[in-house]
């Protein structure tokens, strides 16, 4: 499977104390457990991306867990407050452990 | 013979008004037990391990869910609390359950006062039609729940 790409929608200006809507969606077939092998009639294992985590300045913002039962491609929008420049940090880990990550400016001003 | 074909449309019309009062008993005794179906205690047991003995109360939830889902691969959900989300009171986290899932667990979703808003968009997969459960906790110890039923086409959960 390809390496999932993050993608995310953050706006690059704000005002101060303006609610900001983010949207973001990352590549990922979400493998539930559920499915069979059409071959061989095994279980294909689960392999789904767990936590979701968006951080601000190395504060948390905002944070999911995703059960199978999460679309693959997983898209997650929610809102945060503009209250100081900064880099938003968002991060997606996989059930193997991996850490797949991305990185957003935001100007308040 | 008038009076007779008058007694036939009575019996008629009683006839159907036995039957229809019929099929809404049959539709009763189907959904009853289906309302207590092993999975929506499982619902109910998780409810349970995630709020402990609190009794959730209803309100201040917002399900967006659409009414009938052609693809149960990719169901859009969002779920908005009405709260002020300050650092005394705010919505903590939003847990969503699907009762007829393999897996009734969604999604649990934790919201903190820089969240500005408690409202979050997700797309899940529905295997088939069910009731979809919102349970929210509030940074006061107070839950709430909410539920809709969405109406699946193609179940999403492969085969």
């Amino acid at each position: 499977m390809a390496k999932p790409k993050p993608r995310v929608k953050v706006p690059k200006t704000a005002a101060k104390g303006e609610v900001l809507e983010i949207k973001t969606l990352i590549t990922h077939k979400m493998e539930s457990g559920q499915r069979k092998d059409k071959k061989t009639g095994e279980k294909i294992p689960q392999k789904i991306i767990n936590k979701f985590v968006c951080a601000f300045n190395g504060k948390e913002v905002f944070s999911a867990d995703w059960h199978p039962a999460i679309s693959a491609n997983p898209f997650m929008s929610f809102y945060a407050v503009a209250t100081e420049s900064g880099t938003f940090e968002f991060t997606w880990t996989d059930d193997d452990g991996s850490v797949y990550s991305k990185t957003a400016q935001l100007t308040v001003g | 013979m008038n009076e007779s074909k008058h007694y036939r449309d009575v019996s008629r019309r009683q006839a159907l008004i036995v039957v229809g009062a019929g099929g809404l008993a049959a539709a009763g005794l189907t959904l009853l037990p289906q309302a207590a179906s092993a999975d929506a205690a499982a619902v109910d047991a998780a409810i349970k391990g995630l709020i402990g003995g609190k009794t959730p109360q209803a309100g201040r939830i917002t399900l967006d869910l659409p009414q009938i889902a052609e693809n149960g691969n990719t169901v859009p959900i969002t779920v908005e609390v009405d709260s002020p989300m300050t650092e005394q009171d705010y919505c903590k986290a939003v847990h969503i359950f699907a009762d007829k899932n393999p897996q009734p667990g969604v999604a649990s979703i934790n919201f903190t006062p820089a969240c500005g808003k408690a409202k979050a968009s997700t797309r899940m997969r529905l295997a088939k039609t069910q009731n979809v459960v919102a349970v929210a906790e509030m940074s006061d110890g107070s839950v709430y729940t909410a539920k809709a039923e969405v109406k699946v086409t193609i179940g999403g959960c492969g085969g």
